[in-house]
């Protein structure tokens, strides 16, 4: 069998060049850039701080609240600026995915909001903007158990790759791409977030996510060293 | 979270004594910083800073139908979004006040002021004109966000390449960059804000220095020739300072120009 040959030339297991850097926002409580390729997302933490509206306080625990949000001239097309349907999921499967790791007990009644800002785009934005995120919420000095790095595994016609693209999200032949965003908690390796849209088997997908869980490794890697040298660009 | 009484006075008492906080003149801005092509995927595109004060600008192009009374024209939109993720004091949701005056005023001065080429903008007269959108996101408040989204909006458009566009299928080729850059002109209308300090005037406010201010005015001018202007804020204002902060943006843009310029080149 010829090896498969991805559109940037890439090896399947391989991501984009990564580059991540810690404290970006002077306003913010701790703020990140994360970078796969032409895919760059920030993210600001404020807080923990008390709750408005006042009917949304937790009694019990204080709330991550995140938002998710494109510059409109990070695509081909322009998007209108504002919420829309896709950035308002993208923001709640964000707070999912990070909800695990925090530990806001102490917080009760308190919020602490993560604002993602999607700067520039190439696929992967929600991957990108829920590292940055992790990292920034790190800085911010809010308590957590561990970190929780994203990637997305694209499956182009029958093969699998890691860090799916545009020219591969746009992908046509044969069974087309599916495209399957993931992201892991990394000590206990569990999967606190996970979207697909695509066609694939039962079998295929978990081995996608197999990949997956090897390829947040190096992202972990990245977010951690990133979190070491606050204020300098690091890659990978 | 707004700048505390005390911290107000102590700017207005320093002020008095043609002072402030870090050193600066009344007229003096900060640091100015400029970065071109920050985000690929648009037109152009430019980072600002001033002093701690960042935006990010960027360009979008489109075609659509002319306005019936500017059939031969291209159009022109300018918005901000002031992100919550620039500062703890802005809340999410729909935009304020500050978010459309930032995106109206800016329009102004680059709409009255000659610099953009609307004509040229024209594919097919009454069909078809380029709509130029111009996207101004806040990524750290420290004050004049105004003055920052202005420069950064003329950096952003000098920046910008018209992307191609294949008319029998009347779609626009984004990814296709080509090197036609957008119609401009010599003229280089900066945004300039002048506030009203007790008895005396500043420019280039931090957010404390902006909080301290009781009225301001912007001033769109290019090469002496004022094409915008809003009084913003409650206070009212003689003549006789209205006059002399004119006269101080007058020279604000020169110095302005001549740093933006550097960062051209």
């Amino acid at each position: 069998m010829t090896e498969f040959k991805r559109p940037d030339g890439r090896k399947i297991d391989a991501t984009r060049p990564m580059k991540a850097k810690v404290g970006i926002v002077k306003n913010a409580d701790g703020s990140a850039l994360f970078q796969f390729g032409g895919t760059i997302a920030i993210a600001a933490v404020y807080g923990p701080k008390e709750m408005h509206p006042r009917n949304k306080r937790n009694p019990a625990k204080g709330t991550l609240r995140c938002t998710y949000n494109m510059n409109s001239f990070s695509v081909s097309d322009r998007i209108r600026p504002g919420p829309s349907r896709r950035s308002t999921e993208i923001s709640k499967v964000t707070e999912w995915s990070l909800e695990p790791i925090v530990m806001l007990g102490d917080y009760a009644g308190q919020v602490v909001d993560v604002h993602i800002q999607i700067i520039q785009a190439d696929a992967s934005t929600r991957c990108a903007g829920i590292n940055a995120a992790a990292m920034a919420l790190a800085q911010a000095g809010i308590p957590m158990t561990d970190l929780v790095s994203s990637i997305s595994i694209g499956k182009l016609d029958k093969q699998l790759v890691v860090d799916v693209d545009k020219a591969e999200e746009d992908w046509e032949d044969g069974e087309g791409a599916t495209d399957i965003a993931l992201s892991f908690v990394h000590n206990n390796e569990k999967l606190s977030h996970i979207q697909l849209d695509g066609y694939i088997t039962a079998e295929q997908l978990k081995e996608a996510v197999e990949l997956g869980k090897q390829a947040t490794k190096k992202v972990y890697e990245l977010q951690k060293e990133a979190l070491k040298n606050p204020g300098k660009e690091v890659s990978a | 979270m707004k700048t505390p009484k005390i911290t107000i006075d102590r700017i207005k008492k320093y002020l008095a004594e043609g002072k402030r906080f870090d050193g600066r003149k009344p007229e003096e801005f900060r640091d100015l910083e400029i970065e071109f092509g920050v985000s690929k995927k648009a037109e152009g595109s430019a980072r600002v800073k001033l002093g701690n004060t960042e935006v990010i600008v960027g360009i979008k192009m489109g075609v659509s139908e002319p306005y019936p009374d500017s059939p031969n024209k291209g159009n022109l939109m300018v918005t901000a979004e002031l992100l919550p993720l620039s500062s703890p004091r802005i809340e999410a949701g729909p935009p304020r006040f500050p978010a459309i005056e930032l995106g109206r005023v800016i329009d102004r001065g680059l709409r009255e002021s000659h610099f953009i080429d609307f004509e040229k903008l024209c594919i097919e007269p009454g069909k078809k004109v380029w709509t130029l959108f111009v996207d101004i996101y806040t990524i750290n408040d420290d004050g004049n966000l105004l003055d920052a989204g202005g420069i950064g909006a003329v950096a952003a458009l000098m920046n910008a390449k018209i992307p191609k566009y294949d008319e029998e299928n009347s779609r626009v080729l984004h990814d296709e960059h080509s090197e036609e850059n957008v119609p401009l002109t010599k003229e280089r209308p900066i945004s300039i804000t002048g506030y009203k300090v007790g008895d005396k005037i500043l420019f280039d406010p931090t957010r404390e220095e902006e909080d301290a201010g009781e009225t301001k005015v912007t001033v769109g001018i290019s090469h002496g020739i004022i094409s915008s202007m809003q009084k913003g804020n409650e206070t009212d204002l003689d003549t006789e300072m209205f006059g002399e902060m004119i006269d101080m943006a007058e020279k604000v843009w020169q110095d302005l120009v001549t740093k933006i310029e550097k960062f051209i080149k």
